[in-house]
């Protein structure tokens, strides 16, 4: 008996001591990276997009020359306070539901005179090498529904019915790949690399991160709105490319931005 | 039965006065399948034909989160899938670990964004444990540490880990973990290589 008790201690030390290493320096790289994240929180240059953003907002623009604070956003025309709290949502002008960056379209398209394919030219900067005006303007409008509950309706058919799409798309798995969003972002904690995901399918991971977006990205030196984000993730999953505001996008948007109510928004965020 | 019928014509009298019938679950599918082929642009190597699905993908999308399907419907998949895994003709299975490695850490390859020509990995330090001196491994999958030193370095050993990589439905129905060989994302000397990286008593892995 005390033989074989002293031999499992044994064991067990040596288990132990086996484990220990890389543990402890993972452990040590994760708290750098928190450290990392919470010195990132000193200063955001998301400021820039969101000044810049205000001023093409009330510019007079376009082939037109007005300027979109005659936008109704949902509120109301020219209402920027708390509108993408609310988004998406249904608008019976377009007869189809929107996201912000969507409904940005239609007002540059149907207000300032541009066409479509102008209006949609550049919705994703490169550096200083080319900026995008729609980043800059998500900025703003983003940043005035700071603090405000997320609140997206599903009260009339469409918005019912692209919040269910959405949940379908979710679960999609396809490509060379088999990858879905629920591959990543379908169970607690779990990492890609380094990077924590989101629990998507989970109240509280839905809220946490679609509160956070648009961020400005560290790594990218470039304000990302979530049409960025949804792109970004369909090219990882082996996708085809994403169009920029099609209804695929807008069905996800609605699908998590809906599950995020209740949550105070939180944006523009910084991002690794 | 009667009182079953009559709350039965009295919904069906109540269906024009109130709001339209929600879409039915197979309704939302469809239009979900219709919007997505109308949402993407093929581009470089990522044509729209990514968006068609194969039996298992279908199924497979139907879980919910965190499930299991029913053991009827794994054992059809992982049959499905079992049939699809070609092992070498010269009945060799382990490649380089060294080159197992660089393909381990390579995330490129299968991306609209990626050249053709360009490097494919298997990525699999996203997702998995394996060296104990790479530090920046994921967690969606289970470690691999110690691959082979905990199921021993037998003929059958390496035939799993080949397999798995080959075709990880054939084992486990709706993994997460990508079909490398199944769907041609590695080449067999690829697949031999990873086996390698976790199969060879000189691997990393394996210390």
């Amino acid at each position: 008996m005390p033989d074989f008790s002293r031999r499992g201690s044994w064991l067990v030390a040596l288990l132990t001591l086996a484990a220990i290493p890389p543990v402890l320096a993972q452990g040590s790289t994760v708290d750098e990276i928190a450290k990392y994240r919470a010195a990132l929180q000193d200063g955001n240059p998301a400021e820039l997009w969101e000044a810049r953003g205000e001023e093409l907002w009330k510019q007079k623009r376009g082939p037109r020359q007005v300027s979109l604070e005659q936008c109704d956003l949902g509120l109301g025309a020219g209402v920027v306070k708390g509108a993408y709290a609310r988004l998406p949502r249904y608008f019976a002008d377009a007869d189809r539901v929107m996201d912000l960056e969507t409904r940005l379209v239609w007002c540059m398209v149907a207000q300032q005179g541009y066409t479509e394919a102008d209006a949609k030219k550049s919705p994703f900067g490169n550096g200083n090498a080319k900026k995008s005006d729609i980043e800059a303007l998500v900025a703003y409008i983003t940043s005035e529904s700071r603090g405000v509950p997320m609140n997206v309706s599903l009260a009339h058919p469409k918005e019912a019915a692209m919040y269910r799409i959405g949940e379908k798309m979710f679960y999609f798995r396809g490509g060379p790949h088999d990858f879905g969003c629920v591959t990543c972002h379908g169970e607690d904690g779990k990492r890609i690399r380094l990077q924590d995901l989101p629990n998507l399918t989970k109240v509280e991971g839905a809220q946490k991160a679609y509160t956070t977006w648009p961020a400005y990205r560290v790594s990218q030196g470039e304000l990302r709105t979530f049409q960025w984000r949804l792109y970004d993730c369909f090219r990882q999953q082996r996708f085809p490319e994403l169009l920029y505001g099609s209804d695929a996008s807008i069905a996800l948007t609605m699908f998590l931005a809906r599950n995020a109510n209740g949550a105070a928004f939180d944006a523009p965020a910084i991002k690794r | 039965m009667k009182l079953g019928r009559s709350v039965f014509v009295i919904g069906l009298a109540l269906v024009p006065l109130g709001c339209a019938i929600a879409p039915s679950n197979d309704q939302i599918a469809s239009q979900a399948t219709a919007m997505l082929q109308a949402s993407f642009k093929a581009t470089g190597q990522a044509g729209l034909d990514r968006l068609n699905q194969d039996e298992t993908q279908r199924v497979c999308s139907e879980l919910a989160p965190g499930k299991a399907p029913a053991k009827e419907v794994a054992e059809k998949i992982e049959k499905l899938n079992l049939a699809t895994i070609r092992y070498p003709a010269d009945g060799k299975l382990l490649g380089d670990w060294r080159n197992g490695e660089k393909i381990a850490q390579e995330g490129r390859g299968k991306q609209f964004s990626d050249d053709v020509a360009g490097p494919v990995g298997a990525n699999c330090y996203a997702c998995h444990q394996l060296t104990p001196q790479e530090l920046s491994f994921g967690t969606i999958g289970p470690s691999l540490y110690q691959f082979a030193k905990l199921r021993g370095y037998g003929a059958d050993t390496q035939r799993y880990a080949y397999g798995k990589i080959f075709n990880a439905d054939a084992f486990a129905a709706c993994s997460t973990m990508p079909r490398f060989g199944h769907n041609q994302i590695l080449t067999d000397q690829q697949i031999k290589d990873v086996t390698a990286l976790l199969m060879d008593p000189q691997s990393p892995v394996n210390k």
